[in-house]
């Protein structure tokens, strides 16, 4: 079944030139479609329904008088082509659908075609089009080729954000029944169990016990992941992958020791056991509410002082920038704190303390570098300072381990490369299309680690690690060669006993 | 989807994972192990034993390092590692090792 690869993997490009074109290289039919119960349980209709021409038009219209922006994306571009050869499935795939500015065109005909007098009376000159069937799967095809990391709009001189034409295509798509599997199915367990895994609190219980007998075999330290516990000063809310797959479960491990170390107590939630938050995928904001409720319900009946968000970079987006508008207010958590916090701030500031304890020839064997994820390098920020989200992790690196090195500049800060899994195409069916998207960072990493030997690219993100963890063996490294940047403080961190 | 075991028709997903549950026997794990090229030896069975028994229990599959833990323990610490789970099932002990064993595929970033 999925086991076999059954495409190439795209050879390093000597110099990162703009590839051939290759038309119709990802034409197809797009991810697995949400089967109905998945449909149904984010509020929409199961399959395809016989009127979708109409109701698209309407949720399209609808769309545009709800988010003005959408309407000024959509008339701005000038086809100037700066973002062609800046999104990393174009470089991969050779496919001209995936230049960002085609992509869009699939919605932006459409909407010509309806929403525009040009488009009503002269389609032809203006480049409208009707919405047709194969326009439809077109747009189902494509727009799940664009992991909304919005680099691309960092080049455009018009600030148009790609994202959000993306997720307003996959919004129009679901609410004519056209949803895809992988997210609609994920945000019908948030609702069902309380994460994307579908992972049951006592399975949840049981494997945070396990963590603990492990740090304690290895360090001889009771340090403590607790689960529900009121009155806690701190909520984490955290990917369940950190619950589940490697290398994430040491960031959670890490976590727990810095915890320990600050004496700062904690709890996780079993309710609100999860912090991605794949509505924003989707551009559902009716569903991204109700997901990042749990948070703000279980911050209350936790009586808890703080939020604190781990290493999850879409979950990041939705709490730094969203969160409050959202869900809030949230006048009963303590001010002097910022509401919410990410772990990396929260480790960053007890390291300026001098609260923690850091050896870091525990991490010597490791040549580090850095992969900024996009939901954190280009739609939020960390402590108080411009470009935190940037300075922040790495100097939370740099405390932890001797040997950092950067990746070439046009790769990070603003200008990251997606690692191909984001947006919610983190699925098996999307192999292909994951191996190839992931092609500049991978050359970005060789680059380091031919000239610097390093040995480990650290993130922040549950979607990047996973994403990694699969795809680097594609291109000649090794699976584990992704750590968590907690799990560098993991190891450095220097423990002490409880006092009694 | 449908596979085809001892003249019984068995529904799979589109991702190969069983429809219903309770279809499964080793044979079903033969015929969709078989579809992966891969050969079940005592050491998948051990594996594959232990993730339905802590289905069972908890109504999902083992987090890797329980699995890994929980294997080191029962087989001894040189088994007791992600790469020989990795050597056993190639595309991940979590995602392979679950569909051979009937299980539900795990989803979310992992």
């Amino acid at each position: 079944m999925a086991a076999k690869a059954n495409f190439e993997t795209p050879a390093f490009r000597p110099y990162p030139v703009i590839p051939i074109l290759k038309p119709g290289a990802m034409k197809g039919n797009g991810p697995f479609v949400a089967k109905p119960p998945m449909q149904e349980a984010l509020g929409f209709p199961g399959e395809l329904i016989d009127n979708w021409h109409d109701v698209a038009i309407e949720k399209m219209g609808e769309l545009l008088k709800k988010y003005r922006s959408l309407r000024v994306y959509l008339d701005a571009c000038v086809k100037c082509g700066a973002c062609t050869d800046k999104c990393h499935y174009m470089i991969g795939t050779f496919d001209p659908k995936n230049m960002p500015v085609a992509r869009q065109d699939l919605l932006r005909q459409v909407y010509r075609r309806y929403f525009t007098l040009a488009g009503k009376w002269f389609p032809k000159l203006v480049g409208a089009k009707d919405l047709t069937r194969e326009v439809l799967d077109d747009w189902y095809n494509y727009f799940h080729q664009c992991s909304q990391c919005r680099r691309c709009s960092v080049f455009c001189p018009y600030g148009i954000d790609t994202a959000d034409i993306s997720m307003a295509a996959r919004e129009i798509l679901d609410s004519v029944g056209k949803g895809q599997k992988y997210c609609n199915e994920i945000i019908a367990k948030v609702y069902k169990i309380g994460n994307n895994l579908g992972l049951p609190e006592p399975a949840l219980r049981d494997t945070l016990e396990g963590l603990e007998e492990d740090i304690k075999d290895e360090t001889g330290v009771d340090v403590r992941l607790p689960v529900d516990e009121e009155g806690a000063e701190v909520l984490v809310i955290t990917p369940s992958a950190d619950f589940f797959a490697e290398p994430h479960i040491d960031g959670l491990i890490g976590y727990a020791k810095v915890f320990h170390q600050a004496g700062i107590s904690w709890t996780l939630s079993s309710s609100a056991s999860e912090a991605a938050n794949f509505s924003m995928f989707i551009g559902s904001y009716e569903n991204m509410r109700r997901v990042a409720l749990r948070i703000r319900e279980a911050a209350i009946n936790l009586k808890v002082k703080r939020i604190i968000f781990g290493e999850c970079g879409h979950a990041w987006r939705v709490a730094y920038s969203f969160l409050n508008t959202l869900v809030g207010p949230f006048d009963f958590l303590d001010q002097r704190y910022p509401i919410p916090q990410h772990i990396c701030e929260f480790t960053y500031d007890l390291i300026q303390k001098g609260a923690l304890k850091l050896d870091k020839s525990a991490n010597d064997h490791r040549r580090v570098t850095f992969h900024d994820s996009c939901n954190v390098a280009r739609a939020s920020r960390m402590g108080d300072m411009p470009g935190g989200q940037f300075i922040i992790p790495r100097e939370v690196i740099k405390a932890s381990c001797n040997h950092f090195y950067d990746m070439p500049a046009d790769t990070i800060h603003d200008q990251t490369y997606c690692c191909g899994g984001g947006g919610g195409l983190l699925t098996d069916d999307l192999m292909e299309l994951r191996v190839k998207g992931a092609l500049p960072r991978m050359e970005a990493l060789k680059h380091v680690v031919d000239n610097y030997g390093v040995t480990h690219m650290a993130a922040i993100c549950a979607i990047c690690k996973t994403q990694f963890a699969k795809v680097l063996p594609y291109y000649g490294f090794e699976m584990d060669q992704i750590i968590s940047v907690h799990q560098l403080v993991s190891d450095a961190i220097v423990l002490s006993v409880d006092e009694i | 989807m449908a596979i085809e075991v001892n003249g019984k028709t068995i529904d799979t997903d589109e991702e190969g994972y069983l429809t219903n549950l309770a279809d499964w026997n080793e044979d079903v794990a033969k015929v969709l192990s078989g579809q992966d090229e891969l050969e079940l030896t005592e050491n998948h069975w051990e594996v594959i034993t232990f993730l339905r028994e802590y289905y069972d229990e908890y109504q999902i599959a083992p987090a890797v390092r329980v699995l890994t833990k929980a294997i080191g323990k029962k087989l001894g610490p040189e088994k007791g590692n992600s790469k020989y789970l990795y050597e056993l099932f190639p595309y991940g002990p979590a995602k392979q090792a679950c569909r051979f064993a009937g299980l539900p595929k795990p989803t979310g970033c992992v």
